[in-house]
């Protein structure tokens, strides 16, 4: 008798602690499709450039977990984004499909040509992190350091003056 | 050479059969050579703005170039001549072309006349003599070139107790410390009682390894020759990495330097001993620093010894004046055993960072057979000298885990080499934590861009959306309530 | 990983002295099955047979494993338990530096549940048995699983079988220790041989003091407490370190560095819980002795001891 009520309650306090480090690490993790899906999101590079076919990085990682859309269909994300998805969604690693675009383009910036601009404000909306300041009959321009380099400004732009510059302030480590 | 764990309190390895090849004989001057290339790359990455011109006459001490954002303290001429050119070159330890300039040696070594000799230090402010070491050029010649003028200028909030003279090796094989200590004791000594002016420390440590008897001898006789109370030696003993300042104040003193903090929150400031004689040649002569010793070691190289070397200096004039190359030279390395890079070729030149060149053969370098899994038997632990845990890094690092890489204390590596020499399964464990380390960065940042991009779009979609709905309100409200479009 | 089985040799050669050649069949029948696991599972696994064939980690798993076995049990009870230890605990975990718990400890256990009968015929020292067994008969019994004379003229209990069926008849303890006194002399021998090569272990620097000193005083400490508790009913501190595996556990199991803790404070934890658990499996349960349940169970911590014993780092508060 002394040895089984010894050994269940050394197996009790265990249990308890086994639950109480599992408890300190992940307070209330739930693996509901919203938290997996912000997961996935936290892997897409936030561009909100469309490639993909969706209207943005969000709504690609939905369509991505309930297994409406490829996990090879962000070129700003590259090979390396593809493989982590993969491993996140559990799914059979593949590289960017390049019909989506070309996963090993340099990250760029949009550069508007402020002489040629002629302030018709038609890029303003299209702009999907509102990178560009400028008004109706005002010139524009791009704060650089908020443009994801998505191209999505450069189609309504009637006087073709935007384009796409190497980035030069490459995150540099501080 | 060999690798053990060091045993005893001290965290390292000992590195047996790293001997000091280099010949017992005193530090000479190597010749001028024709041409000199002083680059203007500064640790960080950054570089040093010129102040001369092209086909300008320079004289030796005469400032060729500075850094207007106070990053950097000024280079001098170590020559004088005429600027060649001023161009994109090679650099030791770094991976792009850096600016230099190329400098015709003339042979006169013209002095710059502006450079002036302080009669009586302990009659200047410590303000004006850090502007002197400032104006100087004076960095800390143990390898890592800060600004010695940063390091010495005075914080109310944390003052000095004890100034540390580092006459430690940062690593074995590497001799100018221990020359320097040998033959050149009273001027470092000088330099360091100058620093005790500034600082207004009490005492002055001066810490030299066990395996330098003769360093030890010349030092204590300097001390006593001295007769300064504030001057005293302490023996450390031989491992690696002693000589790194954080593990040397913590075996000196007890204390460990908090993590992101200086060793002025205990109270102490370390100095190189190169940097203490350069100090003293500065007060005595007025002469910037435009040399310095650089050990040249290694099998490859014929009569390998130490030397002092003018800043700028070709690498392959260094071999030259050692007697050049054996045939079994297979790899040259700018700095340690442990820590130093392998360099492309021998047209670097010398900078203020480069305090040994090894001229390896096969037989100089640790044989690594193909790496095979961690058992995680803990050796690299033992070894470590930030006390981390080189297997769970590997671990996290291979996983690309920063959450764990960062729980582990990754940014805590000083990338020593310790657990890489001791590892059994022969691991690259310091160029993956070197890499980890660089992309934990460059993903912190990547983060924080991605979320503020996730932010503005979700703002930019609620904006859209809101607009949408306010146009459409106010479509209805133009048409008369009842009647049908159409 | 060749100094560990050189380190076995006088273990070995106590045991072959005073229980016969069977332990030797026993290791190459186990090394053989761990070599033909490994080379299946990584074929399976597509990696490459060099190094991982020649790093001499599967050759340990399947000694010690052998170690742990009767020197009579029949073949098959070797090679299964050889190839679950190599196939099981180590490659499904993900092969050589990933496996939660020790192989040979695994394979042990899987043979003490599966075949209990067979894993509870322990030879009889050969100076006490009434016929002794030549290396041809030993290999026929280890191969055909019939020994030539009798069972019961061959084997015996051990001195922890001994004690543990022993106490339930009602004899005292000391009748039951003098009753096993020869083979508990026997038990002395092998447990001085691996304490030899366990130092030499040490000594190499090959495993490192924490697990083994820990593990001991644990066991010293329960068993001497029990003993000082009730001395009619739990045998002494001596009986507890010779008898069974505690030294082999001590050195050659508790630390293997893959299935143990991580730091030096970490081991220290890890092997006091070993040792603990020893004593409490062999004090209070159907099972003589309790080194590999114990050592199994440990395993199972290691990664919550890992969380809590990471070191301080250099320059940082605890």
């Amino acid at each position: 008798m002394p040895p089984v009520v010894l050994l269940s309650g050394a197996a009790f306090v265990l249990a308890l602690l086994g639950a109480w480090v599992m408890q300190r690490r992940s307070p209330g993790e739930q693996n509901d499709e919203q938290t997996l899906i912000d997961q996935v999101d936290a892997l897409l590079p936030q561009t909100q450039c469309g490639q993909c076919t969706f209207t943005g990085c969000r709504p690609y990682a939905t369509a991505m977990v309930r297994g409406e859309a490829d996990i090879n269909q962000c070129p700003p994300g590259g090979h390396a984004t593809a493989a982590r998805l993969a491993r996140l969604l559990e799914r059979p690693s593949k590289p960017v499909d390049p019909v989506f675009g070309d996963p090993l383009a340099p990250p760029l910036v949009a550069y508007i040509l402020e002489e040629l601009c002629i302030g018709c404000a038609r890029c303003l909306p299209a702009c999907p992190v509102d990178a560009i300041l400028g008004a109706a009959r005002f010139t524009h321009t791009v704060i650089a350091a908020d443009c994801t380099g998505c191209k999505l400004c450069i189609a309504p732009c009637p006087v073709d003056c935007i384009e796409m510059r190497p980035v030069v302030h490459l995150a540099a480590p501080h | 050479m060999e690798v053990t764990i060091a045993t005893g309190r001290q965290r390292g390895v000992r590195l047996i059969g790293a001997a000091q090849r280099s010949a017992a004989s005193a530090p000479s001057a190597a010749s001028a050579p024709p041409q000199l290339a002083l680059s203007l790359a500064l640790p960080d990455g950054s570089s040093l703005v010129p102040v001369v011109r092209i086909g300008e006459y320079v004289r030796l001490g005469q400032v060729v170039a500075w850094s207007p954002d106070c990053e950097g303290t000024p280079l001098h001429a170590s020559v004088s001549g005429q600027v060649s050119a001023i161009e994109l070159r090679d650099a030791i330890g770094m991976s792009a072309r850096m600016p230099a300039i190329v400098i015709d040696n003339d042979g006169r070594d013209e002095r710059d006349p502006g450079l002036i000799p302080v009669a009586d230090y302990t009659l200047r402010s410590a303000e004006e003599l850090l502007a002197r070491i400032e104006a100087g050029g004076i960095v800390g010649l143990g390898g890592a070139a800060f600004p010695t003028h940063l390091k010495l200028a005075p914080t109310p909030s944390t003052p000095v107790e004890t100034l540390v003279i580092n006459g430690v090796e940062c690593e074995p094989g590497i001799q100018c410390d221990d020359m320097l200590m040998r033959y050149r004791a009273e001027s470092m000594l000088f330099g360091a009682q100058v620093m005790l002016h500034i600082v207004g420390a009490g005492r002055c440590v001066i810490a030299i390894e066990a395996d330098k008897p003769e360093a030890i001898a010349a030092t204590r006789t300097a001390v006593k020759a001295a007769g300064d109370a504030r001057l005293s030696v302490a023996i450390v003993p031989t491992y690696y990495p002693a000589g790194g300042e954080r593990q040397l104040i913590e075996f000196l003193f007890g204390t460990q330097v908090p993590a992101g903090g200086l060793p002025r929150d205990v109270g102490v400031v370390c100095q190189n001993v190169g940097t203490a004689a350069a100090i003293a040649t500065l007060i005595r002569t007025g002469e910037p620093l435009v040399s310095r010793l650089v050990t040249v070691t290694g099998l490859g190289v014929a009569f390998p010894r130490t030397l002092e070397v003018r800043l700028g200096t070709p690498l392959s004039h260094l071999i030259e004046e050692c007697g050049g190359y054996t045939p079994d030279i297979t790899r040259l390395i700018a700095g340690g055993m442990m820590m130093g890079v392998a360099l492309p070729h021998d047209a670097l030149a010398v900078a203020k960072t480069t305090h040994c060149v090894i001229a390896a053969t096969a037989a100089d370098l640790v044989p690594r057979g193909p790496a095979m899994p961690c058992i995680r038997c803990g050796d690299c632990a033992e070894a470590c000298p930030s006390h981390l845990l080189p297997q769970e890094l590997y671990r996290h690092a291979v996983e690309e885990d920063d959450a764990g890489l960062a729980r582990f204390g990754i940014t805590d590596c000083i990338e020593c080499g310790c657990c890489d020499a001791v590892c059994p399964s022969q691991l690259p464990l310091v160029s993956v934590f070197g890499a980890a380390r660089r992309q934990l960065q460059v993903n912190t940042v990547t983060t924080e861009r991605r979320d503020l991009a996730r932010q503005r779009f979700n703002a930019h979609t609620q904006r859209l959306a809101v607009e949408q709905a306010e146009r459409q309100r106010r479509l209805k409200e133009r048409r008369p309530a009842g009647r049908k479009d159409e | 990983m060749l100094l560990v089985l050189a380190m076995l040799v006088p273990a070995a050669a106590a045991d072959v002295f005073w229980f016969g050649p069977g332990l030797p069949i026993q290791i190459v029948i186990a090394s053989l099955s761990a070599l033909l696991a490994e080379s299946v599972m990584l074929a399976l696994r597509r990696e490459p047979l060099q190094p991982s064939l020649g790093d001499g980690s599967a050759l340990v798993t399947a000694a010690l494993l052998a170690f742990a076995l009767p020197p009579l049990a029949p073949w098959w009870v070797a090679a299964c338990g050889s190839a679950f230890a190599i196939v099981f605990a180590k490659h499904l975990f993900g092969g050589l530096g990933r496996n939660l718990f020790n192989p040979a400890m695994a394979g042990f256990a899987l043979l003490l549940l599966t075949f209990p009968a067979e894993m509870s015929r322990w030879s009889m020292p050969i100076v006490v048995a009434s016929h002794h067994l030549g290396f041809t008969d030993t290999l026929t019994t280890i191969f055909t699983g019939v020994p030539p004379v009798a069972w019961d003229a061959i084997s015996s209990a051990t001195p922890l079988d001994a004690v543990h069926s022993g106490l339930k008849t009602g004899a005292t303890l000391q009748e039951v220790l003098a009753r096993t006194s020869t083979a508990h002399s026997a038990s002395i021998w092998s447990s001085l041989g691996i304490l030899l090569g366990g130092l030499g272990l040490l000594g190499l620097r090959i495993i490192r003091w924490p697990s083994p000193v820990s593990m001991l005083a644990a066991v010293v400490v329960s068993a001497g407490l029990l003993n000082a508790i009730d001395p009619g009913t739990y045998p002494g501190v001596l009986f507890h370190l010779t008898s069974g595996a505690t030294l082999l556990g001590a050195f050659f199991i508790a630390c293997d560095p893959v299935t143990t803790a991580a730091s030096h404070r970490g081991r220290l934890w890890f092997g006091a819980g070993v040792g603990l658990l020893t004593v409490v499996i062999r004090s209070w349960t159907a099972y003589p002795d309790g080194i590999a349940f114990a050592v199994l169970i440990m395993n199972l911590f290691v990664p919550l001891i890992d969380r809590l014993t990471v070191p301080r780092i250099y320059g940082h508060a605890r």
